[in-house]
């Protein structure tokens, strides 16, 4: 993991949702250890981004490079079975990503006494913390979390900033769509609001416009 | 990829309903069509093959809605996207539980349906041998027929309408296999041939329903 | 200069704009003249007698109910490859073309099967492979209606009408078999081919011209009306993002 010095890179990356451009020219490269907040207001293109990291949808231009298989993506869906115990709902995890024993996962989310519950009859706080137990029986060195502390408690959004930093100490790095302080010092923020995607018309920056669909036709 | 075959049918059976739903609304088809058709066992015993090819085709058209609904409502689909196993395993593992807890099901309970509808002793033989040759088939164009309309909601009764015109040829030929072989004639090419649609959409199937998938989740 | 450059929405408006007033007006002389000539000056057959004449609208409109379904097929095949949105469109413009003209078809046959083999409906292989081709269609048509991203939805029919098209192909050998096993030997043919002597050929061909035009006219009018209504789309986008 070391010997790449970036994990994750952007370049001039723009996204759509729906088909309508709604950022444009973001670029950030992240290496071990480096936090990423990501800031902005509502509809701006958090999900939207992180998805694209994620490659669940494919940028409008520009690129997102990564090594293979780095990123672990959490968003407000937890991906949890309701019908499957906390260990089964983790341990099914662990084995998509090949990756052994859940004990310390269990652990690393204060979940260790949950171990048997079965999913539906948790917490949404608790749904939550299985939620991104799940991030660390995946292995993989980069968490691109949306809105990751939706539902915790004061105790477990310092739970789980413990466990980003623990995470960032082992060499990973995360991007993090949140407003909630996870009492991290040395993280990054990005405002998204500057690199929104406006119309050629308005003066905004046209690259964005010139891939998409309905650009072709104006 | 065996994981996740393992955790569909834990929660297949945990759930219930899937498994019995299916097998039930088989033995409802085989109770009606006599009321429909009237009682002669002559009547019964020619048209008993076919009847219950529908009625176990129509029996897996049921619960396919639930093959990737389930998992993109609560964002399981999104990880496995994102998970190290390819999408197109994911649609073939996909298809094969739903072959176990479907298709497997209908298989061994046709032939008691078969008593009921006076099936003739000679065509006992041919209707297990063509449901277990072509259930599977059935399993896979339905994992097909969902991953076109996961993204869709509500859309059970638009999934039946691009499914049922893809099920024309294996149930001809299932349908074809049972019924000659209660009549004592040769069915051998009928065999062949859905056999040869049974291998075929396994095989290739699993790539067109990964492909939907992709492009439905974007 | 090649033909991809019709990809270009822009391009694509400007040059169907100009074929269009003279392609429609060729299909329509065609189309008149073919079934003018075919319904009221050939010779009625001689064991058919004058329902032979409906040859003029069921031949023309089965033969287009399959091209343009292999029409589809091809512009599916290009946007999924080249990803040129003209290309999806003029699919998604054609399904409802080939729709109607599958039910042309399947009504025509129905009438001239009534007077000539006595009933209205017979599950001949033909006709049960155009009654699939029919279902192929619908589906078709409710997946485009259903996904409300474009992409996505052109994504999406693509694929369905790449498989459906080999599940097509099953289905019509499929039912050829099926028929064939059920009745031992088809009693019904519709092979008219053999039949048909140069009187009825000549005006037929013009009707399939007529056809054929008439179709490409209705596809590039939909085709233009799709972009229209991309364009308005992307401007109402604009619109809500300024």
């Amino acid at each position: 993991m070391t010997g790449k010095p970036d994990l994750l890179s952007l370049n001039a990356l723009a996204v759509a949702r729906g088909g309508v451009p709604v950022l444009e020219g973001v670029s950030f490269n992240l290496s071990a250890g480096d936090l990423l907040i990501l800031r902005g207001p509502n509809g701006i293109g958090k999900t939207t981004l992180l998805r694209t990291i994620a490659g669940l949808q494919a940028p409008l231009a520009g690129r997102v490079s990564c090594v293979p298989e780095a990123i672990a993506y959490a968003a407000h869906a937890d991906g949890l079975k309701s019908t499957l115990t906390v260990a089964e709902n983790l341990r099914f995890w662990a084995a998509i990503h090949g990756t052994a024993g859940i004990d310390a996962a269990l652990e690393g989310m204060n979940l260790t006494a949950l171990a048997g519950r079965m999913a539906a009859n948790l917490s949404a706080g608790q749904k939550r913390r299985l939620g991104l137990a799940r991030l660390l029986v995946t292995g993989r060195p980069v968490w691109a979390l949306d809105e990751p502390t939706v539902s915790l408690d004061r105790a477990s959004v310092a739970l789980f900033g413990r466990a980003v930093a623990a995470h960032l100490a082992q060499g990973g790095a995360a991007v993090i769509a949140t407003h909630v302080d996870l009492g991290l010092d040395d993280a990054q923020v990005l405002d998204l609001a500057p690199f929104r995607a406006f119309s050629p018309a308005e003066g905004g920056r046209s690259t964005a416009f010139e891939g998409d669909f309905g650009g072709a036709f104006l | 990829m065996i994981a996740l075959l393992l955790r569909d049918l834990r929660l297949s059976v945990r759930s219930g309903g899937g498994f019995g739903l299916g097998l039930a609304f088989f033995l409802l088809v085989a109770t009606l069509v006599p009321f429909g058709v009237g009682a002669e066992a002559a009547v019964l015993s020619r048209i008993a093959s076919g009847i219950l090819w529908v009625g176990a085709l129509l029996a897996c058209l049921l619960s396919l809605d639930r093959i990737f609904a389930l998992d993109h409502e609560d964002g399981s689909l999104d990880l496995l996207a994102t998970a190290p196993i390819p999408l197109e395993g994911v649609a073939a593992v996909k298809a094969a539980a739903h072959w176990i807890v479907t298709g497997l099901p209908l298989t061994l309970i046709a032939p008691v349906l078969g008593v009921l509808l006076s099936l003739p002793g000679a065509g006992y033989a041919p209707l297990v041998l063509s449901l277990l040759l072509g259930t599977p088939a059935l399993s896979a164009i339905g994992t097909f027929g969902a991953a076109l309309t996961v993204g869709v909601r509500r859309g059970g009764l638009l999934m039946s309408l691009l499914v049922l015109p893809l099920y024309v040829p294996t149930l001809i030929f299932g349908a074809e296999v049972a019924r000659r072989g209660a009549a004592g004639l040769d069915n051998s090419t009928a065999l062949l041939m859905l056999g040869g649609i049974t291998a075929g959409t396994m095989a290739l199937l699993p790539f067109a329903s990964a492909a939907a998938i992709r492009a439905g989740l974007r | 200069m090649s033909i991809w450059e019709y990809a270009n929405p822009k391009r694509f408006m400007q040059t169907s704009g100009a074929l269009l007033p003279w392609v429609s007006i060729a299909a329509v002389i065609l189309t008149v003249a073919g079934l003018v000539w075919g319904f009221f000056f050939t010779p009625d057959d001689y064991r058919q007698g004058s329902t032979v004449k409906i040859i003029y609208l069921h031949v023309p409109s089965a033969m287009m109910a399959i091209n343009i379904w292999i029409m589809m097929l091809v512009t599916s095949i290009i946007w999924l490859v080249r990803r040129h949105h003209v290309s999806a469109l003029a699919a998604k413009a054609a399904a409802p073309i080939g729709l109607t003209m599958t039910l042309i078809a399947l009504v025509t046959g129905a009438f001239w099967g009534q007077p000539m083999w006595g009933t209205w409906w017979a599950w001949d292989p033909r006709l049960t492979a155009f009654l699939i081709l029919f279902l192929f269609y619908l589906g078709y048509i409710a997946l485009w209606e259903a996904i409300e991203s474009p992409d996505g939805a052109a994504d999406l029919t693509s694929i369905l009408c790449i498989v459906g098209s080999v599940f097509a192909l099953l289905s019509r050998y499929a039912v050829l078999f099926w028929n064939q096993g059920l009745h031992q030997g088809a009693s019904l043919s519709m092979d008219k081919r053999e039949h048909v002597a140069d009187v009825f050929w000549l005006p037929l061909l013009v009707s399939i011209a007529g056809f054929v035009l008439g179709f490409v006219a209705l596809m590039l009018l939909r085709t233009r009306t799709e972009i229209r209504s991309r364009r308005l789309r992307a401007l109402e986008a604009r619109e809500r993002m300024s």
